[in-house]
């Protein structure tokens, strides 16, 4: 059965007689244990498409299914973890109370809730800071709370929403490493929004190229076509192989028009958005 | 070490700033020119220097310990002072008890449905509009024609229920802006984990609004306190420090100290009910950080 699963969707919105094709005709399925990215300029519709995955939103026209259940049945029974460009952690909180929240609120005892936060920060590296506030946290280290909490719940798919947009380059390396080693031990199934070529090549196993106005999929590149291994296998070193240039050029070509040719400034354009 | 120097930092700033003014106070009395600075031929800009018309600031502390008038029997004007402020500092507490009930209420009300906040909050802002000497008789009145469960009316009610018309309106702006405070993505997260909206009041508006209604809370007391001073002249209501205001003026020729005693009274019941204010806030403490809000 598949993760995801999205055919002839639509949205339109509508604000008094301002009209935005969102998305349109977006079909898409991503695989049990998958890791595919959406990647596109500002206002194509990598959001909005994540939303109507999660129910945060619905479809003009289409459907979409998530693990062959209707979206909303699929979020109630828990289905997904979600994290988002801003970590939004409850700052009154502290890193335990956190991410145990999504346990609590759906009932789950006191010794279980403890000893499953004990093992999520484990693994995101944060044991120590247990009992610290948001505040007195890094963009990282907050950014790795977000994800433990979206992991909570052992979901079998996670939706990513540019989760590591505000970091620099140098954390952000080191959590597209982690997040491998994550998919790798939880093997669940990952939509992943980007901004990031690089980024986008070096977690997926398959990238989808948007573009806007109308929001669409414009091309969609098998990264494993191009000789990496699959995206739960991937180390550090994988930036330097010659597939991975491969990959990011071939998605590069597509975000600037299909043209095969990349333009020597324009692609970092994207990066830098 | 820096954290005791933080803590009596504060105190020893406000003690610095009253011994200021006291000090500007007797250095102007002593110094300045007697029938007060004139711009021009009538415009007067600072006060006559006069014993009638600035006592001394020992004067006035002094007459704290002297009896209110010289009848055989009479208390002291600290004990006058003292009575008064604590009844008029009671049916201040009324007033903001009722008036934080009711804006709190108004608040969940206006967040939970987008319509009633269209339809209430312009109200909100306007009653604040009406002058309360406008109120009082209204308010009299009204409270006359109500029955409830064989309670008489009375004066002191219509007295709270003025200072509680003044005390609702920062709480009930105050509440709005901090239930409406959490950004998108914690009610997309609350929505993501399948909770409805009561339950996403509890886990996130209302600790996210306690940094907002904290100083709402403080500014709704001070409100009715002075909410409750005025009314109880509107109202013509006695044994407050607001009859005492005008009746004390009354001994102002002779007597020039006398008329300063109520006035630091109000002052004080005010400091008091900021003070009180300040515990909740001591009590709240967890959740009034707001860094991490993003
Ligand atoms: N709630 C909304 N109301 C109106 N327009 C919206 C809304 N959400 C998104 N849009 C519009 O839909 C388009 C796609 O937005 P979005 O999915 O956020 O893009 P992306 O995440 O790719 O930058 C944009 O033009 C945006 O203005
Ligand atoms: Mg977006």
């Amino acid at each position: 059965m598949s993760a995801i699963e999205v055919r002839g969707v639509d949205r339109v919105f509508t604000r008094g007689r301002n009209r935005v094709d969102a998305l349109t005709a977006v079909d898409l399925e991503v695989r049990a244990g998958e890791f595919v990215s959406l990647i596109g300029p500002s206002g194509c519709g990598k959001s909005t498409l994540l939303r109507l995955v999660a129910d945060l939103d619905a479809p003009t026209s289409g459907a979409i299914s998530v693990f062959g259940k209707t979206t909303r049945q699929a979020r109630l029974d828990q289905d997904y973890g979600i994290a988002f460009q801003q970590a939004g952690l409850l700052p009154w909180r502290t890193v335990t109370a956190n991410v145990e929240l999504p346990l609590k609120l759906h009932g789950m005892d006191k010794a279980a809730r403890r000893a499953r936060v004990a093992e999520l920060l484990e693994l995101v590296g944060l044991s120590d800071f247990a009992k610290s506030h948001p505040d007195q946290l890094s963009g990282g280290m907050q950014q790795r709370v977000a994800i433990a909490r979206a992991l909570a719940e052992q979901p079998r798919l996670l939706l990513m929403d540019e989760p590591f947009g505000a970091l620099d380059e140098i954390t952000r390396e080191r959590m597209q490493n982690e997040l491998v080693r994550l998919c790798a031990e939880t093997g669940a199934a990952v939509l992943f929004v980007t901004h990031s070529i690089p980024e986008a090549v070096f977690l997926s196993d398959r990238v989808v190229v948007m573009s806007p106005r109308p929001g669409r999929i414009t091309g969609i590149v098998d990264i494993r076509a191009d000789g990496l291994v699959p995206a739960h296998d991937r180390a550090a070193g994988v930036r330097e192989e010659s597939g991975f240039f491969r990959a990011v050029a071939e998605v590069r070509a597509i975000l600037h028009g299909g043209s095969g040719i990349p333009a020597p400034d324009g692609a970092r354009g994207v990066d830098l958005r | 070490m820096t954290t005791t120097w933080t803590r009596i930092r504060p105190v020893l700033l406000g003690a610095l700033g009253v011994g200021l003014v006291v000090a500007v106070w007797d250095l102007y009395k002593a110094f300045g020119p007697e029938e007060g600075v004139r711009l021009g031929e009538r415009t007067l800009i600072l006060p006559r220097t006069t014993d009638l018309a600035m006592p001394h600031s020992w004067e006035m502390v002094q007459r704290f310990g002297e009896p209110v008038t010289s009848l055989a029997g009479s208390p002291t004007a600290f004990e006058a002072v003292w009575d008064a402020g604590l009844f008029s500092l009671g049916l201040a507490t009324r007033g903001w008890v009722i008036g934080v009930v009711i804006g709190l209420l108004l608040a969940l009300v206006m967040c939970r449905f987008r319509i009633a906040e269209s339809a209430i909050l312009p109200w909100v802002v306007l009653s604040q509009t009406v002058p309360l000497i406008a109120i009082a008789p209204l308010v009299r009145r009204w409270g006359s024609q109500i029955d409830l469960f064989g309670h008489v009316w009375t004066s002191e009610d219509s007295v709270a229920v003025i200072a509680a018309y003044l005390a609702f309106f920062p709480v009930a702006v105050g509440a709005l802006r901090g239930l409406k405070s959490p950004a998108r993505t914690h009610l997309d997260l609350m929505h993501a984990y399948g909770v409805g909206w009561w339950r996403t009041l509890l886990v996130l508006r209302l600790p996210a609004s306690v940094p907002f209604l904290l100083p709402a809370l403080r500014l709704g007391a001070a409100s009715a306190v002075v909410g409750a001073v005025v009314a109880e002249v509107s109202i013509g209501l006695k044994g407050g420090l607001g009859r005492m205001v005008i009746d004390y003026a009354q001994s102002a020729s002779g007597d020039p100290a006398k008329p300063w005693a109520p006035i630091f009274g109000a002052v004080a019941i005010g400091l008091v009910a900021a003070g009180a204010v300040g515990l909740i806030g001591l009590a709240l403490r967890p959740f009034r950080v707001t860094g991490a809000f993003r």
